[in-house]
């Protein structure tokens, strides 16, 4: 019978040190909702486990001088909705983080675990590619950043290099009239993976969108960043034309597969519409007067 | 027996004797039993939908340190097909034997193939890798289109269906009158055809159990299952010890709804145990569940109704194909004879066909196969009534079954209470209220209603009065739907007590007499049968006892508010004796109080639903919401309304899950693709509306309190219901289960498709 060693240390560079020495037995803990039901279910069995959270850098949330924010890796989904700003500049990428599991799950789940567990379909990446969220990454060899859209490999996978770890996200300063939204397409109301994810993030100034952004989740092997759809909304007054020309984007950037979960037909279909709902709350919350 | 009147308890929502330990985390399932020395049990399992089985190798497993013991299907006795069946129940011996552990041959995707004992789960699921089985892989079939087809591998070589070897196990039909003749004389005839998936019973509960044999052969067995007695028998059977030397002791269960009527582990867990001298305890992951335990079937339904122009149904044909799985047994009874039985039709062939595949043997899921033949007759219906213009409820009073209606599965009705529940259903809030704006949503509704059997059965209880003048009840029926908190409701009525006062166990097989399993809606029914006749006999004692006490003759006094009283001024003047009293004096004039009764009972009526059900429909994504449903059902007495309603509650919400999302899913290999609640969709508390119900009390006058079965029949007609609705919202029919979101956007997108074609 194999041993696991459990870790939890204090400073990042400890953190990188075990990591990195344990190779591929090794795995990071933050909220530990896949971690521990992989390791569960028999489809993991670690050797040493890294628990980040008692890591200030990975636990922290905070808003720059310019207004962006930097949020720990390991932040859970709960502590950034208690965030007394965090909702305000970025209800969309909150919404995406506080749909993954259940109410107890999401007092423990991290977006930076979510992007790491390199699921298609995982909630806050979608949201995250829209945001135009930055992450730092730390390994053996230094800190680096990436955007958020090359972190994914594909199912399961994701491009950091051995030993690195996420460290945390940095979403950009919002000009006024901005905010974003997220929306899934999944058969129950609550506690489901998402067949179809659709993040939006716009800018609108005096009715015509000056910036947009759109992520795209459980359509392809990872996450997308969809630039056709953003340009068909940028320079728009979000009419009829240029949402389902966006839309349309959408569902032409779909490499899909049938499964379990939806057929390439339905999931093609559905990315469109989603787009469509996505963009139309995004733009009323970036229009509304506060 | 005497009817009770101006009840105190009898319909009231009483305490739950189990709701504190189970709110709290106290109650104790199959899982939460140790012992000292325990080690743990696990199965491996076939990887093959079908495979005969050429050798199997243990002698690496049986090495590995910490192996206590590993037991294969040589070590389980053995009844061989050719020397015909034996039944326990429902379940012939011959296919559980193989179920339990593959015999020859694999017939499923996680089929037991050996079972080993070791010190940690994890040794003996390392064990499990190291046992070599040498397969030859066959051809397979799941579905039951493949499974019938002519040149299908047949699973049974022995069966023979028209002389030669066939998947289709069996065959049942119900007749009456001429149906040739019957379809000539209608206006309006429609014939549909219809398919249902494989749908889990989802107990939250997993199996498991602890098993300790003693060396002198005595055993115990802690096991969450619907009948203690049935595990006791079962184990009996394929270990070859005696029953009497088995203690089955039933733990509190989570969730059964069918499925837990069988077994699975008990006798590996006993050989096992009976092998190493250790006592053994498994449980089976969510995985296990799914793949090795019974889902009910997969079906294909053909439903052919004819009427006349004003609405009177002359004739009607069905034919259910149910999937059985990897051994004959489906539902096709259920199927065959409650589809069409809320009406009186006088020409009507329904015939039902057992058809084997490459899947697991199907299990019990509440009132098994009358939901899938429900579904099929019950849309159909619904066309013929759009058909005839007119109202699905009136179409259904106008050909409603009563008191004298002869049933097609041979029952002539007493008075029923079927026309009672579409009278309620079309006089409700919920059928005058308009469907309301959708907000670009489309929204529909729709009816159905269900039958189902309702069983009586063998029942075993004895009542205690305690030293102290309280009272204790044991009877022989897992409780799984209320039936501890009916008995006290019943008994404290019986005696004029507080209901507090009566505590109401589940006996283990040593202690209580046979008592069927829990299963058929019989429990309560059966049960407060012989807890009336045991507290009658109590009241007499306690009546014969007071008349010693006070010189008087028994007759001479009665017995009321929980004390013995003269019947009249003329019988003399005594202060009244209570309970606690004569308990008190009990040492003294006789010795202890207690009755038991056991017998096999008869009287139970069948039960009648009808359903309102509304959906909105995003038509975009293809989600159909129940957005309000009602379900009315004739219950008899509802001896606890609370629990009464709880069981209509709990039937529409998985008759939800099985009508939008739930099925079984397999890979191009044959293996179940959804093995987990992530993938395998039931309904969440926040998918549902407040499931509405309303109670018709049509009291059973063959029963002491009027009861009447209530836990199967609200899961009937939900599925119709549901496509009713739908169907109402959309203008487009659904033929098959479920209709899920790709489906209906499949269905919804159709002709744009064809016209562009």
């Amino acid at each position: 019978m194999t041993e696991l060693r459990y870790l939890a240390p204090d400073t990042l560079d400890e953190a990188i040190g075990a990591f990195a020495k344990a190779g591929s037995a090794a795995r990071i803990l933050a909220g530990g909702t896949d971690l521990l039901v992989q390791m569960r279910s028999g489809v993991l069995k670690p050797g040493v486990i890294v628990d980040i959270k008692k890591i200030p850098e990975m636990m922290g949330i905070e808003q720059t001088a310019d207004g962006g924010f930097r949020i720990g890796a390991a932040v859970s989904g709960m502590a950034l909705a208690e965030h007394k700003s965090f909702s305000k500049v970025w209800p969309g990428v909150l919404e995406a983080v506080n749909l993954i599991g259940s109410k107890q799950v999401q007092g423990r789940a991290s977006a930076g675990g979510n992007l790491c567990n390199g699921s298609p379909a995982g909630d806050s990446v979608p949201a995250m590619v829209a945001a135009g969220a930055i992450v730092t990454v730390q390994g053996p060899n230094g800190r680096r950043e990436m955007k958020v859209e090359d972190v994914p490999a594909g199912p399961g996978r994701t491009n950091l290099k051995p030993g690195e770890i996420l460290v945390s996200f940095a979403l950009p300063p919002r000009p006024p009239g901005s905010s974003d939204a997220y929306l899934r397409m999944i058969p129950r109301t609550e506690m489901d993976i998402a067949v179809v994810g659709v993040g939006v993030s716009l800018t609108i100034k005096d009715g015509t969108v000056t910036a947009a952004r759109v992520g795209l989740g459980a359509v392809a092997p990872t996450v997308l960043l969809v630039e056709d759809a953003a340009k068909a909304l940028i320079g728009s007054k979000l009419d009829d034309a240029a949402l389902a020309k966006a839309a349309a984007a959408c569902s032409a950037a779909c490499r899909p597969i049938d499964d379990k979960r939806g057929t390439i037909a339905y999931r093609t279909k559905v990315a469109g519409v989603l787009l469509k709902r996505t963009a139309a709350i995004a733009a009323q919350r970036a229009t509304q007067k506060n | 027996m005497n009817l009770v009147t101006n009840n105190k308890w009898i319909g009231q929502r009483t305490i739950r004797p189990d709701g504190m330990d189970k709110v709290t985390g106290r109650a104790q399932f199959a899982a939460d039993t140790t012992m000292p020395g325990m080690i743990w049990g696990k199965v491996l399992r076939s990887p093959h939908p079908h495979a005969r089985i050429r050798s199997i190798d243990t002698s690496k497993a049986e090495k590995l340190p910490g192996v206590r013991a590993v037991v294969t299907a040589r070590d389980i006795v053995d009844f061989p097909i050719a020397n015909g069946a034996v039944m326990l129940g429902i379940q012939d011996m011959r296919w559980m034997c193989r179920n339990v552990m593959a015999r020859d041959k694999a017939l499923f995707p996680g089929h037991p193939i050996a079972a080993v004992a070791a010190t940690t789960e994890a040794i003996a699921a390392e064990a499990c890798k190291l046992i070599e089985v040498d397969y030859e892989v066959l051809p397979w079939s799941i579905e039951i289109d493949d499974a019938i087809k002519p040149d299908a591998p047949v699973l049974h070589e022995f069966n023979k269906f028209d002389g030669k070897p066939s998947n289709i196990a069996g065959r049942l039909e119900h007749k009456k009158g001429d149906i040739a003749g019957g379809f000539k004389k209608a206006d309006i005839v429609i014939e549909r055809t219809f398919t249902t998936r494989p749908v889990h019973q989802g107990y939250i509960e997993p199996h498991a159990c602890l098993i300790s044999v003693a060396p002198d052969g005595k055993t115990t067995i802690w096991s969450s299952s619907q009948g203690q007695f049935m595990v006791r028998a079962m184990t009996a059977y394929l270990t070859g010890i005696p029953q009497s030397d088995i203690r089955a002791i039933p733990a509190e269960i989570g969730g059964g709804f069918g499925g837990k009527t069988i077994v699975y582990l008990e006798p590996l867990a006993t050989l096992l145990a009976k092998k190493s001298g250790r006592p053994v305890k498994m449980v089976m992951t969510r995985e296990e569940v799914m793949r090795a335990t019974g889902p009910t079937s997969g079906s294909k339904s053909t439903v052919k109704i004819g009427a006349t122009k004003d609405g009177k149904i002359v004739a009607a044909h069905g034919t259910f194909y149910l999937q059985a799985g990897a051994f004959p047994g489906s539902p096709i009874r259920g199927a065959a004879g409650c589809s069409f039985t809320p009406y009186d039709i006088p020409n009507l062939l329904s015939e039902g066909f057992d058809v084997c595949s490459n899947r697991s043997k199907v299990a019990a899921y509440r009132a098994p196969g009358a939901p899938i033949g429900a579904y099929a007759v019950e849309c159909v219906m619904d066309e013929v009534a759009e058909a005839l213009k007119m109202d699905p409820l009136d179409f259904r009073l106008k050909n409603a079954a009563k008191e004298g209606t002869k049933a097609a599965h041979g029952p002539v009705f007493p008075r029923i209470g079927y026309i009672e529940t579409v009278e309620a259903a079309k006089s409700s809030p919920h059928y005058a209220a308009p469907l309301g704006d959708g907000h670009g949503n489309p929204r529909g509704r729709g009816v159905a209603s269900g039958f189902w059997f309702n069983a009586g059965g063998e029942s075993s209880a004895q009542v205690n009065i305690t030293e102290d003048g309280n009272v204790v009840v044991t009877t022989g029926h897992p409780d799984i739907g209320g039936s501890r908190a009916g008995i006290a409701n019943i008994c404290a009525e019986l005696l004029g007590i507080d209901y507090r006062r009566v505590s109401v166990i589940i006996g283990d097989t040593q202690t209580i007499g046979f008592s069927n399993l829990t299963g058929g809606s019989r429990v309560l029914f059966a049960s407060s049968i012989v807890v009336t006749q045991s507290t009658e006999k109590i009241i007499q004692t306690l009546r014969e006892r007071a008349a010693k006490i006070w010189e008087i003759d028994p007759e001479a006094v009665k017995w009321e508010n929980g004390a013995a009283h003269p019947v009249s001024p003329n019988a003399g003047q005594f202060e009244p004796l209570t309970l606690e009293e004569l308990a008190e004096k009990a040492p003294a004039m006789g010795g202890p109080i207690g009755a038991g009764v056991q017998l096999n009972t008869t009287g139970a009526d069948g039960g009648f639903g009808t359903h309102v059900c509304d959906v909105e429909v995003d038509v975009d994504l293809g989600i159909a919401r129940v957005i309000r449903y009602t379900a009315v059902q004739d219950v008899g007495r509802a001896i606890h309304p609370g629990y009464v309603e709880g069981q209509l509650q709990g039937g529409v919400a998985q008759g939800i899950g099985w009508a939008l999302n739930e099925e079984y899913i397999y890979t191009r290999e044959g293996k179940v693709d959804n093995p987990g609640f992530l993938d395998y969709r039931m309904p969440v508390c926040s998918d549902l509306p407040m499931l509405d119900c309303i109670m018709v009390e049509v009291p059973n006058p063959k029963h002491p309190q009027g009861v009447k079965g209530v836990g199967e029949v609200p899961l009937v007609p939900v599925m119709a219901a549901v496509a009713n609705a739908i169907y109402n919202a959309l203008g487009k029919r659904f033929y098959a289960l479920p209709m899920s979101p790709p489906k209906v956007l499949e269905v919804l997108e159709a002709p744009t498709r064809e016209a562009a074609e």
